[in-house]
């Protein structure tokens, strides 16, 4: 089976965002990972191809600099990855679906294509959507548990109240993986060493007749959010501190 | 004249109340407003048209799906089957902005109808609007905006941490909004904004009775996606994105048992008329406390509540990124030093075990 894992070079959770420019951050002493819930989707691909035999293919769309996440994501268990490169941090969902596509058929169809169920940067919730509407396949997201046999797959996802629904779907497919559909495995030393050594195919966004500018959305601003400060302490013992509180719940924000 | 559409949530026949942040979000403008109700049929047609009313809305209307092929109907996945019909009726109404909420609900409905209409999509924005006052267009001068045709969406990037400002153009637009972050206003704000625009007023101080007309979709049966099974949950964190008050807990808690007194306190507060629901950190998930859905932070859930507790919550930049965007901001903590202290509006240096039980004791006394 052929499965392409979507991957997505995003700076670390923990990482602060020191802005450069109206629309620009400083990326240069950012630590980037791999988006967190790529990782789930990767861990899922690999453990169906050793099991099931075949191969597993990265793709991502982002600056030259993502190689480094590739090589990190190929530890885990991919064979090979292909980086459509662009100019800019910020490209309209649409493109980077567009491109996707493009380096997919060149590439050949898979039976699965797994992505995070979002990003942790731009957090657009959308191009696991487009890409599957794009490639007429279905597309499920928020993917805890999944079981694959023969074209079909059967996946289960958690909705918002708790309640968990039990889906069967026809392969191809796009799946969203989330939290909870497996345990990312850590790279071991000699799987780090041999994905320095994998192959990296680059292709440019404009080589596969993308503008990159050409999207319907445009970040035109991007500012820091302010930190609070000034926080007040309550004073007392537990009771007093009780009765602040509730007056606090109750006259300032009229929440009781 | 542009058209914009909503697309109304509502639970067991009641409109939740983040819509209603939403439509104001919408009927800035004083366009023609839609809005769009899901499966509806007559049952709840005249309670909604009252409702919605009071927040100067005119033109209801109840998607429905003409199912012929009854048995491929109910196993049809949802989304699927919803979402195609509003991208069908925001063609037939020819609405040129469509607004959803970004809830479990709306994340799977509008990503499906920005990739049906190839339409663009912006997700959990702050706020909309046509006005481009505080951004200098020169500045941005790089791409051809002769047309003035857009809207402007302010949306959080990098889970918080920045504000983006998003130009949108395009024939259709759609857009997320996060649920409670913007005021609703009732009908007399929205006639007193129509009439500072006076082409528009009629639109709007037209008092004439409302009614609930029907959009009947075509349905296609979907053979891709089946849903095999739907099992209920419990409703612990249910309502995370609709509270007014959120109380998370974190390590300090010390196990699953302890959340009990955040649910106590939750409830208590519900009990006294407001709306609480009970969080968690990312540490307490992964300790297999409480289940993942009551995360919040970068890596669940961001909620903007009136109010948010954290009991015993360090206060991590990825837990921040989820919260940091409420009203205000209340931490209990043992540990003087934790970083939620100094980034908080108001702390209580004590155990969470002494403050906990007074204040649900507090709680249930209190009128």
């Amino acid at each position: 089976m052929k499965i392409f894992v979507c991957i997505k070079h995003v700076p670390d959770t923990a990482a602060a965002i020191k802005l450069s420019g109206d629309t620009t951050f400083e990326d240069s002493d950012c630590k980037f990972v791999i988006n967190p819930y790529d990782e789930y989707g990767l861990e899922e691909a690999v453990s169906l191809v050793e099991k099931n035999g075949g191969e597993v293919v990265l793709v991502t769309v982002g600056k030259a600099a993502a190689e480094a996440t590739l090589r990190g994501a190929m530890a885990m268990g991919a064979s090979r990855a292909i980086l459509v490169k662009t100019e800019g941090y910020f490209i309209d969902s649409s493109l980077t679906c567009k491109a996707l596509k493009a380096a997919i058929e060149k590439d050949g169809m898979p039976d699965i294509i797994f992505t995070g169920k979002g990003s942790v940067d731009t957090e657009g919730f959308q191009t696991q959507y487009r890409l599957a509407a794009a490639l007429k396949m279905p597309v499920v997201n928020e993917i805890s548990k999944l079981t694959v046999s023969g074209d079909k797959a059967v996946a289960e996802r958690e909705t918002g109240g708790g309640e968990r629904e039990v889906l069967e779907i026809s392969l191809p497919a796009v799946i969203g993986a989330t939290k909870g559909l497996n345990e990312p495995r850590y790279p071991k030393f000699p799987d780090i060493m041999k994905a320095k050594k994998k192959p990296v195919t680059m292709l440019s966004i404009s080589e596969l007749g993308i503008d990159e500018s050409a999207g319907k959305n445009r970040l035109i601003k991007l500012e820091s959010v302010p930190e609070r400060s000034g926080a007040k302490m309550i004073q007392g013992s537990v009771q007093e501190q009780v009765n602040e509180l509730i007056r606090i719940l109750k006259e300032d924000e009229r929440v009781l | 004249m542009k058209k914009r559409a909503v697309i109304i949530e509502t639970q067991d026949g009641v409109i939740n109340s983040a819509n209603y942040g939403m439509i104001a979000c919408a009927s800035k403008g004083a366009t023609e407003l839609y809005c769009f109700i899901i499966n509806e049929n007559d049952e709840h047609g005249d309670k909604f048209r009252e409702e919605l009313e009071k927040y100067g809305i005119k033109n209801i209307v109840g998607i429905c799906i003409d199912s012929t092929c009854q048995k491929d109907h109910e196993k049809s996945f949802n989304p699927v089957k919803w979402s195609d019909a509003i991208a069908q009726a925001v063609i037939a109404y020819h609405i040129s902005t469509l607004f959803g909420l970004t809830t479990p609900v709306g994340k799977e409905l509008l990503p499906r109808i920005a990739a049906q209409l190839d339409a663009p999509l912006v997700m959990d924005c702050l706020d909309v609007s046509q006005t481009y006052n505080t951004v200098n267009e020169h500045t941005y001068g790089t791409y051809n905006d002769s047309d003035h045709d857009f809207d402007l969406a302010k949306t959080s990037l990098y889970s918080g941490k920045t504000i983006a400002t998003v130009k949108v153009t395009g024939s259709i637009r759609i857009f997320g909004i996060r649920p409670n972050v913007i005021t609703p206003s009732t009908k007399s704000a929205i006639l007193q904004a129509a009439e500072s625009s006076p082409s528009q007023a009629t639109a709007s101080i037209n008092s004439s009775p409302s009614s609930i007309e029907k959009f009947i979709a075509n349905y296609t049966p979907q053979q891709n996606i089946k849903l095999v099974e739907s099992r209920k949950g419990d409703s612990l964190g249910n309502h995370l994105l609709a509270a007014d008050v959120i109380i998370s807990g974190g390590r300090a808690m010390q196990n699953g048992e302890n959340f009990k007194l955040l649910e106590d306190c939750a409830r208590a507060i519900e009990n006294l008329g407001g709306s609480a629901a009970v969080g968690a950190s990312r540490v307490a998930v992964d300790l297999g406390w409480v289940p993942y859905r009551m995360q919040v932070g970068q890596t669940g859930e961001k909620v903007s509540p009136k109010v948010y507790i954290a009991c015993g919550i360090s206060g991590s930049v990825q837990h921040f990124a989820g919260m940091k965007m409420s009203k205000m901001i209340i931490a209990i903590n043992e540990n003087p030093n934790a970083a939620i202290m100094s980034s908080c509006d108001y702390h209580v240096e004590s155990d969470v075990f002494e403050i906990l039980p007074a204040l649900i004791e507090e709680l249930q006394t209190t009128q």
